[in-house]
Protein backbone atom coordinates (compact mmCIF):
# COMPACT_ATOMS: atom_id res chain seq x y z
CA UNK A 1 0.00 0.00 0.00
CA UNK A 2 1.02 3.55 -0.42
CA UNK A 3 1.55 5.17 2.93
CA UNK A 4 2.02 8.57 1.38
CA UNK A 5 -1.17 10.01 0.03
CA UNK A 6 -1.97 13.45 -1.20
CA UNK A 7 -3.26 14.20 2.28
CA UNK A 8 0.16 15.00 3.65
CA UNK A 9 3.57 13.52 3.29
CA UNK A 10 5.24 12.03 6.35
CA UNK A 11 4.02 9.17 8.45
CA UNK A 12 3.65 8.75 12.18
CA UNK A 13 3.56 5.77 14.51
CA UNK A 14 0.53 6.61 16.64
CA UNK A 15 2.02 4.76 19.59
CA UNK A 16 4.33 7.73 20.10
CA UNK A 17 1.35 10.04 20.44
CA UNK A 18 -0.18 7.53 22.87
CA UNK A 19 2.78 7.40 25.24
CA UNK A 20 3.66 11.07 25.03
CA UNK A 21 0.09 11.99 25.94
CA UNK A 22 -0.14 9.39 28.68
CA UNK A 23 3.13 10.48 30.26
CA UNK A 24 2.04 14.12 30.23
CA UNK A 25 -1.30 13.23 31.81
CA UNK A 26 0.33 10.96 34.38
CA UNK A 27 2.67 13.77 35.42
CA UNK A 28 -0.38 15.88 36.23
CA UNK A 29 -2.60 13.20 37.75
CA UNK A 30 -1.14 10.62 40.10
CA UNK A 31 -4.27 8.48 39.80
CA UNK A 32 -3.21 7.41 36.31
CA UNK A 33 -1.54 3.99 36.24
CA UNK A 34 -0.60 1.61 33.46
CA UNK A 35 -1.33 -2.13 33.59
CA UNK A 36 0.46 -4.48 31.23
CA UNK A 37 0.99 -8.15 30.47
CA UNK A 38 4.74 -8.06 29.95
CA UNK A 39 3.93 -5.62 27.13
CA UNK A 40 6.03 -2.65 28.20
CA UNK A 41 8.13 -2.53 25.04
CA UNK A 42 5.37 -3.21 22.53
CA UNK A 43 3.26 -0.55 24.25
CA UNK A 44 6.24 1.83 24.16
CA UNK A 45 5.87 2.30 27.91
CA UNK A 46 9.56 2.14 28.80
CA UNK A 47 9.65 5.89 29.37
CA UNK A 48 6.51 5.77 31.50
CA UNK A 49 8.07 2.99 33.55
CA UNK A 50 11.21 5.04 34.13
CA UNK A 51 9.25 8.09 35.20
CA UNK A 52 6.61 6.30 37.26
CA UNK A 53 8.04 2.90 38.21
CA UNK A 54 5.43 2.18 40.90
CA UNK A 55 2.59 3.10 38.60
CA UNK A 56 3.51 0.59 35.91
CA UNK A 57 1.85 -2.61 37.04
CA UNK A 58 3.12 -5.59 35.12
CA UNK A 59 1.10 -8.67 36.06
CA UNK A 60 3.02 -10.91 33.71
CA UNK A 61 1.51 -12.90 30.88
CA UNK A 62 -1.87 -13.10 32.56
CA UNK A 63 -4.57 -11.21 30.67
CA UNK A 64 -7.53 -12.28 32.82
CA UNK A 65 -5.72 -10.94 35.85
CA UNK A 66 -4.62 -7.83 33.96
CA UNK A 67 -8.19 -6.75 33.29
CA UNK A 68 -9.49 -7.85 36.69
CA UNK A 69 -6.71 -5.94 38.43
CA UNK A 70 -7.62 -2.86 36.41
CA UNK A 71 -11.21 -3.07 37.65
CA UNK A 72 -9.86 -3.36 41.19
CA UNK A 73 -7.56 -0.39 40.70
CA UNK A 74 -10.57 1.63 39.56
CA UNK A 75 -12.43 0.51 42.69
CA UNK A 76 -9.46 1.83 44.65
CA UNK A 77 -9.68 5.24 42.96
CA UNK A 78 -6.98 4.82 40.33
CA UNK A 79 -7.41 5.48 36.59
CA UNK A 80 -5.92 2.41 34.95
CA UNK A 81 -4.82 2.30 31.32
CA UNK A 82 -4.49 -1.36 30.39
CA UNK A 83 -2.12 -1.65 27.47
CA UNK A 84 -1.61 -4.91 25.62
CA UNK A 85 -1.76 -6.42 22.16
CA UNK A 86 -5.41 -6.05 21.28
CA UNK A 87 -5.74 -9.69 20.20
CA UNK A 88 -4.97 -10.86 23.75
CA UNK A 89 -6.53 -7.92 25.57
CA UNK A 90 -9.91 -8.47 23.94
CA UNK A 91 -9.78 -12.17 23.16
CA UNK A 92 -8.08 -13.78 26.12
CA UNK A 93 -9.83 -11.65 28.71
CA UNK A 94 -13.16 -11.11 26.98
CA UNK A 95 -15.18 -12.30 29.98
CA UNK A 96 -13.26 -9.95 32.28
CA UNK A 97 -13.86 -7.14 29.79
CA UNK A 98 -17.54 -7.99 29.82
CA UNK A 99 -18.15 -8.64 33.53
CA UNK A 100 -15.46 -6.65 35.36
CA UNK A 101 -15.27 -3.61 33.08
CA UNK A 102 -18.40 -3.25 30.93
CA UNK A 103 -21.10 -4.71 33.19
CA UNK A 104 -19.58 -3.45 36.42
CA UNK A 105 -19.04 -0.15 34.59
CA UNK A 106 -15.63 0.63 36.08
CA UNK A 107 -13.49 3.55 35.02
CA UNK A 108 -11.02 1.38 33.12
CA UNK A 109 -9.26 2.32 29.88
CA UNK A 110 -8.42 -0.61 27.65
CA UNK A 111 -5.75 0.22 25.09
CA UNK A 112 -5.40 -2.35 22.35
CA UNK A 113 -2.02 -2.15 20.69
CA UNK A 114 -1.08 -3.50 17.26
CA UNK A 115 -4.69 -4.09 16.37
CA UNK A 116 -6.08 -5.38 13.09
CA UNK A 117 -3.46 -7.19 11.06
CA UNK A 118 -0.47 -5.25 12.39
CA UNK A 119 1.21 -8.55 13.15
CA UNK A 120 0.78 -9.54 9.47
CA UNK A 121 2.79 -12.69 8.89
CA UNK A 122 2.33 -13.93 12.46
CA UNK A 123 -1.14 -14.97 11.48
CA UNK A 124 -4.68 -15.00 12.78
CA UNK A 125 -3.77 -15.86 16.38
CA UNK A 126 -2.08 -12.48 16.59
CA UNK A 127 -4.50 -10.51 14.47
CA UNK A 128 -7.24 -8.57 16.15
CA UNK A 129 -9.95 -8.24 13.55
CA UNK A 130 -12.74 -9.52 15.81
CA UNK A 131 -12.42 -6.90 18.55
CA UNK A 132 -14.94 -4.43 17.12
CA UNK A 133 -17.59 -7.14 16.96
CA UNK A 134 -16.81 -8.43 20.45
CA UNK A 135 -16.75 -5.04 22.13
CA UNK A 136 -19.42 -3.25 20.14
CA UNK A 137 -22.10 -5.32 21.88
CA UNK A 138 -20.72 -4.28 25.27
CA UNK A 139 -22.58 -1.02 25.04
CA UNK A 140 -21.12 0.68 28.10
CA UNK A 141 -17.63 0.71 26.59
CA UNK A 142 -16.81 3.69 24.39
CA UNK A 143 -14.77 2.26 21.53
CA UNK A 144 -12.47 4.55 19.58
CA UNK A 145 -10.12 3.79 16.69
CA UNK A 146 -8.09 6.95 16.03
CA UNK A 147 -7.08 7.68 12.45
CA UNK A 148 -3.80 9.46 13.05
CA UNK A 149 -1.37 10.74 15.67
CA UNK A 150 -3.35 13.89 16.44
CA UNK A 151 -6.54 11.96 16.98
CA UNK A 152 -4.70 9.37 19.07
CA UNK A 153 -3.50 12.07 21.44
CA UNK A 154 -6.98 13.58 21.64
CA UNK A 155 -8.54 10.20 22.33
CA UNK A 156 -6.07 9.38 25.11
CA UNK A 157 -6.70 12.77 26.69
CA UNK A 158 -10.45 12.36 26.46
CA UNK A 159 -10.31 8.82 27.86
CA UNK A 160 -8.42 10.03 30.92
CA UNK A 161 -11.05 12.68 31.61
CA UNK A 162 -14.07 10.52 30.85
CA UNK A 163 -15.53 8.64 33.81
CA UNK A 164 -16.34 5.24 32.34
CA UNK A 165 -14.93 2.32 30.40
CA UNK A 166 -13.13 3.04 27.13
CA UNK A 167 -11.49 0.87 24.49
CA UNK A 168 -8.83 2.65 22.43
CA UNK A 169 -7.90 0.62 19.40
CA UNK A 170 -4.43 1.65 18.34
CA UNK A 171 -2.18 0.51 15.55
CA UNK A 172 1.53 0.28 15.00
CA UNK A 173 1.06 0.93 11.31
CA UNK A 174 2.48 4.34 10.35
CA UNK A 175 -0.16 6.69 8.99
CA UNK A 176 -0.15 10.24 7.65
CA UNK A 177 -1.71 13.15 9.46
CA UNK A 178 -5.17 13.79 8.03
CA UNK A 179 -4.34 17.50 8.06
CA UNK A 180 -7.88 18.80 8.47
CA UNK A 181 -7.86 22.49 9.40
CA UNK A 182 -9.59 23.49 12.63
CA UNK A 183 -10.18 19.94 13.81
CA UNK A 184 -11.91 19.16 17.04
CA UNK A 185 -12.28 15.74 18.60
CA UNK A 186 -15.78 14.83 19.68
CA UNK A 187 -16.29 11.21 20.70
CA UNK A 188 -19.39 9.73 19.14
CA UNK A 189 -19.35 12.20 16.27
CA UNK A 190 -18.16 11.42 12.76
CA UNK A 191 -15.56 13.78 11.34
CA UNK A 192 -16.07 15.00 7.80
CA UNK A 193 -12.79 14.35 6.02
CA UNK A 194 -14.15 15.12 2.55
CA UNK A 195 -17.46 16.68 1.64
CA UNK A 196 -19.43 14.93 -1.08
CA UNK A 197 -22.89 14.15 -2.39
CA UNK A 198 -22.72 11.12 -4.74
CA UNK A 199 -21.59 8.45 -2.32
CA UNK A 200 -20.15 8.16 1.21
CA UNK A 201 -17.10 6.26 2.36
CA UNK A 202 -17.12 5.66 6.10
CA UNK A 203 -13.75 4.60 7.48
CA UNK A 204 -11.96 4.36 10.80
CA UNK A 205 -8.44 3.99 12.11
CA UNK A 206 -5.71 3.13 9.62
CA UNK A 207 -8.02 3.21 6.60
CA UNK A 208 -9.27 6.80 6.80
CA UNK A 209 -6.35 8.31 4.92
CA UNK A 210 -6.82 5.70 2.19
CA UNK A 211 -10.46 6.67 1.86
CA UNK A 212 -9.48 10.33 1.60
CA UNK A 213 -6.97 9.56 -1.13
CA UNK A 214 -9.50 7.46 -3.01
CA UNK A 215 -12.04 10.28 -2.79
CA UNK A 216 -9.50 12.74 -4.22
CA UNK A 217 -8.77 10.38 -7.13
CA UNK A 218 -12.47 9.83 -7.80
CA UNK A 219 -13.19 13.54 -7.69
CA UNK A 220 -10.75 13.94 -10.57
CA UNK A 221 -13.16 11.69 -12.45
CA UNK A 222 -16.16 13.79 -11.53
CA UNK A 223 -17.45 11.88 -8.51
CA UNK A 224 -18.31 13.73 -5.34
CA UNK A 225 -17.33 11.38 -2.52
CA UNK A 226 -18.08 12.16 1.11
CA UNK A 227 -15.54 10.67 3.51
CA UNK A 228 -16.37 10.25 7.17
CA UNK A 229 -13.86 9.37 9.85
CA UNK A 230 -15.95 7.21 12.18
CA UNK A 231 -13.38 6.99 14.94
CA UNK A 232 -15.98 6.15 17.55
CA UNK A 233 -17.45 2.74 16.85
CA UNK A 234 -19.53 2.80 20.01
CA UNK A 235 -21.63 4.84 20.55
CA UNK A 236 -21.71 5.28 16.78
CA UNK A 237 -22.90 8.46 15.09
CA UNK A 238 -26.31 7.32 13.88
CA UNK A 239 -27.21 10.77 12.59
CA UNK A 240 -24.15 11.00 10.36
CA UNK A 241 -24.81 7.53 8.96
CA UNK A 242 -28.46 8.29 8.22
CA UNK A 243 -27.55 11.66 6.71
CA UNK A 244 -25.05 9.90 4.47
CA UNK A 245 -27.70 7.39 3.43
CA UNK A 246 -30.32 10.04 2.72
CA UNK A 247 -28.07 12.60 1.08
CA UNK A 248 -25.72 10.38 -0.93
CA UNK A 249 -27.75 7.19 -1.37
CA UNK A 250 -24.86 4.71 -1.17
CA UNK A 251 -22.24 3.83 1.41
CA UNK A 252 -18.89 2.05 1.46
CA UNK A 253 -17.40 1.10 4.83
CA UNK A 254 -13.69 0.50 5.29
CA UNK A 255 -12.05 -0.96 8.37
CA UNK A 256 -8.97 -2.96 9.32
CA UNK A 257 -11.27 -5.52 10.90
CA UNK A 258 -13.75 -8.23 10.10
CA UNK A 259 -16.59 -7.17 7.83
CA UNK A 260 -18.88 -8.84 10.35
CA UNK A 261 -20.04 -6.99 13.41
CA UNK A 262 -17.75 -3.96 13.28
CA UNK A 263 -18.07 -0.61 11.54
CA UNK A 264 -19.61 -2.16 8.43
CA UNK A 265 -21.96 -4.23 10.51
CA UNK A 266 -23.09 -1.19 12.47
CA UNK A 267 -23.69 0.86 9.32
CA UNK A 268 -25.65 -2.01 7.78
CA UNK A 269 -27.79 -2.38 10.91
CA UNK A 270 -28.60 1.31 11.03
CA UNK A 271 -29.30 1.82 7.35
CA UNK A 272 -31.36 -1.37 7.10
CA UNK A 273 -33.50 -0.20 9.98
CA UNK A 274 -34.07 3.39 9.00
CA UNK A 275 -32.97 4.16 5.46
CA UNK A 276 -32.04 1.14 3.34
CA UNK A 277 -29.40 2.00 0.75
CA UNK A 278 -26.73 -0.14 -0.89
CA UNK A 279 -23.79 -0.72 1.45
CA UNK A 280 -20.46 -2.29 0.49
CA UNK A 281 -18.30 -3.41 3.38
CA UNK A 282 -14.53 -3.52 2.97
CA UNK A 283 -12.50 -5.41 5.51
CA UNK A 284 -11.54 -8.99 6.17
CA UNK A 285 -14.00 -11.79 5.48
CA UNK A 286 -12.59 -13.98 8.26
CA UNK A 287 -9.19 -15.49 9.02
CA UNK A 288 -6.80 -14.18 6.41
CA UNK A 289 -4.04 -15.93 4.49
CA UNK A 290 -0.37 -15.41 5.35
CA UNK A 291 1.15 -12.09 4.36
CA UNK A 292 2.62 -8.83 5.56
CA UNK A 293 0.37 -6.07 6.82
CA UNK A 294 0.88 -4.06 3.64
CA UNK A 295 0.26 -7.08 1.44
CA UNK A 296 -2.90 -8.00 3.35
CA UNK A 297 -4.23 -4.46 2.94
CA UNK A 298 -3.76 -4.70 -0.83
CA UNK A 299 -5.05 -8.25 -1.06
CA UNK A 300 -8.29 -7.50 0.76
CA UNK A 301 -8.99 -4.19 -0.92
CA UNK A 302 -7.97 -1.85 1.89
CA UNK A 303 -6.27 0.38 -0.65
CA UNK A 304 -7.02 3.36 -2.82
CA UNK A 305 -7.75 1.00 -5.73
CA UNK A 306 -9.86 -1.29 -3.59
CA UNK A 307 -11.91 1.56 -2.11
CA UNK A 308 -12.38 3.10 -5.57
CA UNK A 309 -13.61 -0.23 -6.91
CA UNK A 310 -16.03 -0.59 -4.00
CA UNK A 311 -17.36 2.91 -4.67
CA UNK A 312 -18.06 2.03 -8.29
CA UNK A 313 -19.66 -1.23 -7.21
CA UNK A 314 -21.98 0.37 -4.70
CA UNK A 315 -22.97 3.07 -7.16
CA UNK A 316 -23.85 0.42 -9.72
CA UNK A 317 -26.27 -1.04 -7.19
CA UNK A 318 -28.19 2.18 -6.74
CA UNK A 319 -31.54 1.91 -8.49
CA UNK A 320 -31.99 4.94 -10.63
CA UNK B 1 -18.57 -10.83 78.85
CA UNK B 2 -15.20 -10.05 77.27
CA UNK B 3 -15.24 -7.92 74.12
CA UNK B 4 -14.49 -10.98 71.99
CA UNK B 5 -17.31 -12.95 73.60
CA UNK B 6 -19.68 -10.07 73.00
CA UNK B 7 -18.61 -9.80 69.40
CA UNK B 8 -18.96 -13.52 68.79
CA UNK B 9 -22.40 -13.44 70.34
CA UNK B 10 -23.39 -10.65 67.97
CA UNK B 11 -21.94 -12.53 65.01
CA UNK B 12 -23.91 -15.63 66.02
CA UNK B 13 -27.16 -13.67 66.19
CA UNK B 14 -26.54 -12.08 62.83
CA UNK B 15 -25.59 -15.38 61.23
CA UNK B 16 -28.81 -16.96 62.43
CA UNK B 17 -30.83 -14.06 61.08
CA UNK B 18 -28.95 -14.28 57.76
CA UNK B 19 -29.64 -18.03 57.42
CA UNK B 20 -33.35 -17.56 58.09
CA UNK B 21 -33.48 -14.55 55.79
CA UNK B 22 -31.53 -16.14 52.94
CA UNK B 23 -33.67 -19.26 53.04
CA UNK B 24 -36.86 -17.19 53.08
CA UNK B 25 -35.63 -15.32 50.01
CA UNK B 26 -34.84 -18.55 48.20
CA UNK B 27 -38.15 -20.09 49.24
CA UNK B 28 -40.10 -17.09 47.99
CA UNK B 29 -38.17 -16.78 44.73
CA UNK B 30 -37.95 -20.56 44.24
CA UNK B 31 -34.49 -19.71 42.95
CA UNK B 32 -31.07 -19.40 44.51
CA UNK B 33 -28.07 -21.29 45.82
CA UNK B 34 -28.86 -22.03 49.46
CA UNK B 35 -26.23 -24.72 50.00
CA UNK B 36 -23.42 -22.27 49.27
CA UNK B 37 -25.21 -19.49 51.15
CA UNK B 38 -25.18 -21.60 54.29
CA UNK B 39 -21.56 -22.68 54.03
CA UNK B 40 -20.50 -19.04 53.68
CA UNK B 41 -22.80 -17.18 56.07
CA UNK B 42 -20.68 -17.60 59.21
CA UNK B 43 -17.72 -16.13 57.31
CA UNK B 44 -19.72 -13.12 56.08
CA UNK B 45 -21.27 -12.54 59.49
CA UNK B 46 -17.80 -12.56 61.07
CA UNK B 47 -16.49 -10.06 58.53
CA UNK B 48 -19.42 -7.66 58.63
CA UNK B 49 -20.09 -7.78 62.37
CA UNK B 50 -16.70 -8.45 63.85
CA UNK B 51 -13.90 -7.47 61.52
CA UNK B 52 -14.54 -4.98 58.74
CA UNK B 53 -14.38 -1.19 58.91
CA UNK B 54 -17.20 0.37 56.90
CA UNK B 55 -19.97 2.91 57.05
CA UNK B 56 -23.16 1.77 55.35
CA UNK B 57 -24.25 5.37 54.92
CA UNK B 58 -21.09 6.06 52.88
CA UNK B 59 -20.62 3.05 50.61
CA UNK B 60 -18.05 4.94 48.50
CA UNK B 61 -15.90 5.93 51.50
CA UNK B 62 -12.36 5.55 50.13
CA UNK B 63 -10.93 4.10 53.35
CA UNK B 64 -13.54 1.35 53.76
CA UNK B 65 -12.52 -2.26 53.99
CA UNK B 66 -13.72 -4.15 50.94
CA UNK B 67 -15.46 -7.49 50.76
CA UNK B 68 -15.80 -9.22 47.41
CA UNK B 69 -18.14 -12.15 47.01
CA UNK B 70 -16.36 -13.99 44.23
CA UNK B 71 -18.77 -16.91 44.52
CA UNK B 72 -21.38 -14.50 43.25
CA UNK B 73 -24.16 -17.06 43.16
CA UNK B 74 -24.35 -16.98 46.97
CA UNK B 75 -26.45 -13.82 46.96
CA UNK B 76 -28.68 -15.12 49.74
CA UNK B 77 -25.65 -14.80 52.01
CA UNK B 78 -24.41 -11.52 50.52
CA UNK B 79 -27.72 -9.67 50.42
CA UNK B 80 -28.73 -10.75 53.90
CA UNK B 81 -25.33 -9.56 55.18
CA UNK B 82 -25.54 -6.18 53.41
CA UNK B 83 -29.08 -5.67 54.65
CA UNK B 84 -28.12 -6.57 58.21
CA UNK B 85 -25.19 -4.18 57.91
CA UNK B 86 -27.60 -1.39 57.01
CA UNK B 87 -26.88 -0.89 53.32
CA UNK B 88 -30.54 -1.14 52.30
CA UNK B 89 -33.95 -1.63 53.90
CA UNK B 90 -35.23 -5.06 54.80
CA UNK B 91 -38.21 -4.71 52.47
CA UNK B 92 -35.92 -4.94 49.45
CA UNK B 93 -35.12 -8.55 50.33
CA UNK B 94 -38.66 -9.50 49.38
CA UNK B 95 -37.90 -8.58 45.77
CA UNK B 96 -35.06 -11.09 45.39
CA UNK B 97 -34.87 -12.02 41.70
CA UNK B 98 -38.27 -10.50 40.96
CA UNK B 99 -38.62 -8.49 37.71
CA UNK B 100 -36.57 -5.26 37.89
CA UNK B 101 -35.34 -6.07 41.40
CA UNK B 102 -32.09 -4.54 42.58
CA UNK B 103 -31.40 -7.96 44.05
CA UNK B 104 -30.30 -9.73 40.88
CA UNK B 105 -29.40 -13.42 41.01
CA UNK B 106 -25.75 -12.35 40.95
CA UNK B 107 -24.60 -9.07 42.51
CA UNK B 108 -24.43 -5.86 40.50
CA UNK B 109 -22.67 -2.90 42.08
CA UNK B 110 -24.71 -0.50 39.99
CA UNK B 111 -27.93 -1.80 41.55
CA UNK B 112 -27.06 -1.93 45.24
CA UNK B 113 -24.80 -0.06 47.64
CA UNK B 114 -22.11 -2.10 49.34
CA UNK B 115 -21.29 -4.29 46.36
CA UNK B 116 -17.69 -3.78 45.31
CA UNK B 117 -17.75 -5.46 41.90
CA UNK B 118 -20.01 -7.55 39.72
CA UNK B 119 -19.45 -11.26 40.08
CA UNK B 120 -21.13 -14.43 38.90
CA UNK B 121 -18.76 -15.99 36.43
CA UNK B 122 -16.25 -17.75 38.67
CA UNK B 123 -12.64 -16.71 39.04
CA UNK B 124 -13.27 -12.96 38.75
CA UNK B 125 -13.29 -11.77 42.36
CA UNK B 126 -9.73 -12.64 43.34
CA UNK B 127 -8.13 -10.69 40.45
CA UNK B 128 -10.31 -7.66 41.17
CA UNK B 129 -9.49 -7.89 44.88
CA UNK B 130 -5.82 -8.04 43.95
CA UNK B 131 -6.23 -4.81 42.00
CA UNK B 132 -7.96 -3.15 44.95
CA UNK B 133 -5.12 -4.23 47.22
CA UNK B 134 -2.52 -2.92 44.76
CA UNK B 135 -4.34 0.43 44.70
CA UNK B 136 -4.12 0.51 48.50
CA UNK B 137 -0.45 -0.37 48.41
CA UNK B 138 0.22 2.39 45.85
CA UNK B 139 -1.50 5.06 47.90
CA UNK B 140 -0.46 3.87 51.34
CA UNK B 141 -4.09 3.40 52.36
CA UNK B 142 -4.61 0.99 55.21
CA UNK B 143 -7.93 -0.52 54.16
CA UNK B 144 -8.17 -4.29 53.99
CA UNK B 145 -9.56 -6.30 51.10
CA UNK B 146 -11.32 -9.61 51.68
CA UNK B 147 -12.36 -11.93 48.89
CA UNK B 148 -14.35 -15.12 49.32
CA UNK B 149 -14.15 -17.83 46.69
CA UNK B 150 -15.69 -21.24 46.53
CA UNK B 151 -13.35 -24.21 46.64
CA UNK B 152 -14.55 -25.54 43.29
CA UNK B 153 -14.05 -22.00 42.00
CA UNK B 154 -10.34 -22.42 42.61
CA UNK B 155 -10.32 -24.59 39.48
CA UNK B 156 -10.50 -21.38 37.45
CA UNK B 157 -6.99 -20.49 36.30
CA UNK B 158 -7.46 -16.77 36.84
CA UNK B 159 -7.20 -17.41 40.60
CA UNK B 160 -3.68 -18.66 40.17
CA UNK B 161 -2.75 -15.67 38.05
CA UNK B 162 -3.92 -13.54 40.96
CA UNK B 163 -2.11 -15.71 43.50
CA UNK B 164 1.18 -15.21 41.66
CA UNK B 165 0.90 -11.43 41.64
CA UNK B 166 -0.56 -11.12 45.16
CA UNK B 167 2.24 -13.22 46.61
CA UNK B 168 4.92 -11.49 44.55
CA UNK B 169 3.71 -8.04 45.59
CA UNK B 170 3.37 -9.07 49.24
CA UNK B 171 -0.13 -7.66 49.48
CA UNK B 172 -0.49 -8.00 53.24
CA UNK B 173 -3.80 -6.14 53.30
CA UNK B 174 -5.34 -8.80 51.06
CA UNK B 175 -7.12 -11.80 52.54
CA UNK B 176 -8.35 -14.66 50.39
CA UNK B 177 -10.94 -16.85 52.09
CA UNK B 178 -11.75 -20.19 50.52
CA UNK B 179 -15.15 -21.64 51.40
CA UNK B 180 -13.91 -25.23 51.58
CA UNK B 181 -17.17 -27.16 51.63
CA UNK B 182 -15.68 -29.82 49.37
CA UNK B 183 -18.73 -29.93 47.09
CA UNK B 184 -19.10 -28.23 43.77
CA UNK B 185 -22.28 -28.09 41.70
CA UNK B 186 -22.18 -31.68 40.53
CA UNK B 187 -20.02 -33.67 42.91
CA UNK B 188 -17.16 -33.45 45.38
CA UNK B 189 -14.14 -31.34 44.50
CA UNK B 190 -11.86 -34.27 45.24
CA UNK B 191 -13.69 -36.44 42.69
CA UNK B 192 -13.51 -33.68 40.09
CA UNK B 193 -9.95 -32.43 39.91
CA UNK B 194 -8.65 -32.92 43.43
CA UNK B 195 -7.89 -29.67 45.24
CA UNK B 196 -5.79 -30.79 48.19
CA UNK B 197 -3.37 -29.80 49.48
CA UNK B 198 -4.68 -26.27 49.15
CA UNK B 199 -2.64 -24.99 52.09
CA UNK B 200 0.64 -26.06 50.54
CA UNK B 201 -0.35 -24.58 47.21
CA UNK B 202 -0.99 -21.16 48.70
CA UNK B 203 2.11 -21.31 50.87
CA UNK B 204 4.10 -22.00 47.71
CA UNK B 205 2.58 -18.89 46.13
CA UNK B 206 3.81 -16.72 48.99
CA UNK B 207 0.75 -16.60 51.23
CA UNK B 208 0.45 -17.04 54.95
CA UNK B 209 -2.09 -19.82 55.32
CA UNK B 210 -4.55 -20.50 58.12
CA UNK B 211 -6.84 -23.50 58.12
CA UNK B 212 -9.89 -23.03 60.32
CA UNK B 213 -13.30 -24.52 61.01
CA UNK B 214 -15.45 -22.18 58.95
CA UNK B 215 -18.32 -22.46 61.41
CA UNK B 216 -16.25 -21.80 64.55
CA UNK B 217 -17.03 -18.12 64.97
CA UNK B 218 -14.33 -17.57 67.58
CA UNK B 219 -11.69 -19.08 65.33
CA UNK B 220 -12.91 -17.11 62.31
CA UNK B 221 -12.90 -13.93 64.35
CA UNK B 222 -9.37 -14.52 65.60
CA UNK B 223 -7.85 -15.24 62.23
CA UNK B 224 -9.71 -12.52 60.32
CA UNK B 225 -9.41 -9.73 62.88
CA UNK B 226 -5.66 -10.16 63.44
CA UNK B 227 -3.81 -7.09 62.20
CA UNK B 228 -2.11 -7.63 58.86
CA UNK B 229 0.56 -5.02 59.63
CA UNK B 230 4.01 -6.49 59.28
CA UNK B 231 2.80 -9.81 57.95
CA UNK B 232 4.58 -9.05 54.70
CA UNK B 233 2.44 -11.43 52.69
CA UNK B 234 -1.21 -11.95 51.81
CA UNK B 235 -3.30 -14.22 53.98
CA UNK B 236 -5.19 -17.25 52.73
CA UNK B 237 -7.83 -18.59 55.10
CA UNK B 238 -9.01 -22.05 54.20
CA UNK B 239 -12.36 -22.27 55.95
CA UNK B 240 -13.50 -25.86 56.25
CA UNK B 241 -17.25 -25.60 55.91
CA UNK B 242 -20.35 -27.70 55.40
CA UNK B 243 -22.51 -27.04 52.38
CA UNK B 244 -26.05 -26.43 53.66
CA UNK B 245 -24.76 -25.87 57.22
CA UNK B 246 -27.53 -25.47 59.77
CA UNK B 247 -30.32 -27.49 58.18
CA UNK B 248 -30.16 -31.23 58.75
CA UNK B 249 -31.48 -32.40 55.41
CA UNK B 250 -29.29 -29.97 53.43
CA UNK B 251 -25.91 -30.56 54.98
CA UNK B 252 -23.28 -32.02 52.68
CA UNK B 253 -25.77 -32.57 49.87
CA UNK B 254 -24.55 -31.38 46.45
CA UNK B 255 -28.16 -31.21 45.24
CA UNK B 256 -28.70 -28.23 47.56
CA UNK B 257 -26.18 -26.21 45.54
CA UNK B 258 -29.15 -24.70 43.73
CA UNK B 259 -31.92 -26.78 45.24
CA UNK B 260 -34.94 -24.81 46.47
CA UNK B 261 -37.27 -25.79 49.31
CA UNK B 262 -40.93 -26.69 49.08
CA UNK B 263 -43.22 -25.40 51.82
CA UNK B 264 -42.71 -28.41 54.10
CA UNK B 265 -38.91 -28.24 53.77
CA UNK B 266 -39.00 -24.52 54.42
CA UNK B 267 -41.07 -25.00 57.56
CA UNK B 268 -38.73 -27.74 58.77
CA UNK B 269 -35.69 -25.52 58.16
CA UNK B 270 -37.25 -22.64 60.08
CA UNK B 271 -37.80 -25.01 63.03
CA UNK B 272 -34.14 -25.98 62.99
CA UNK B 273 -32.74 -22.45 62.49
CA UNK B 274 -33.37 -21.13 65.99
Amino acid sequence: MSHVGPVKAGLADCRNAWVETLEALAAEDERIVAVVNDSVGSSKLNGFQKKFPDRLINVGIAEQLMVGVAAGLANGGRIPFVSAASCFLTGRSLEQVKADVAYANFNVKLVGQSSGVAYGELGATHHSIEDFAWLRVLTTITTIAPADAWETAQAVKWAAEHDGPVYLRLSRMPVPDLDIPGRTFTPGKAEVVRKGSDVTVIACGTTVHLAAEAADKLSDKGLSVRVLNMATINPIDVDAILAAARETGAIVTVEEASVRGGLGGAVAEITAGECPVPVERLGFPGFVVTGSTEWLFEEYGLSVAGISAAVRKVLARVTK
Amino acid sequence: MTPKTETVTLIREKALWMRRTAFSMVHKAQLGHPGGDFSAIDILATLYFGVMRYDATRPEWAERDRFIMSKGHATGALYSALCAAGYFPEGWLQTYMQPRSKLNGHPNRNYLPGIETNTGPLGHGFPVATGIAIAGQLTGADYRTFVLTGDGEQQEGSNWEAAMTAGFRKLENLTLIIDRNRLQQGQSTEDTTGMDPMDDKYRAFGFEVAVVDGHDLGALYDVLSASPKGRGKPLCVIANTVKGKGVSFMENQAKWHHGVPDDAQFAQAMKELV
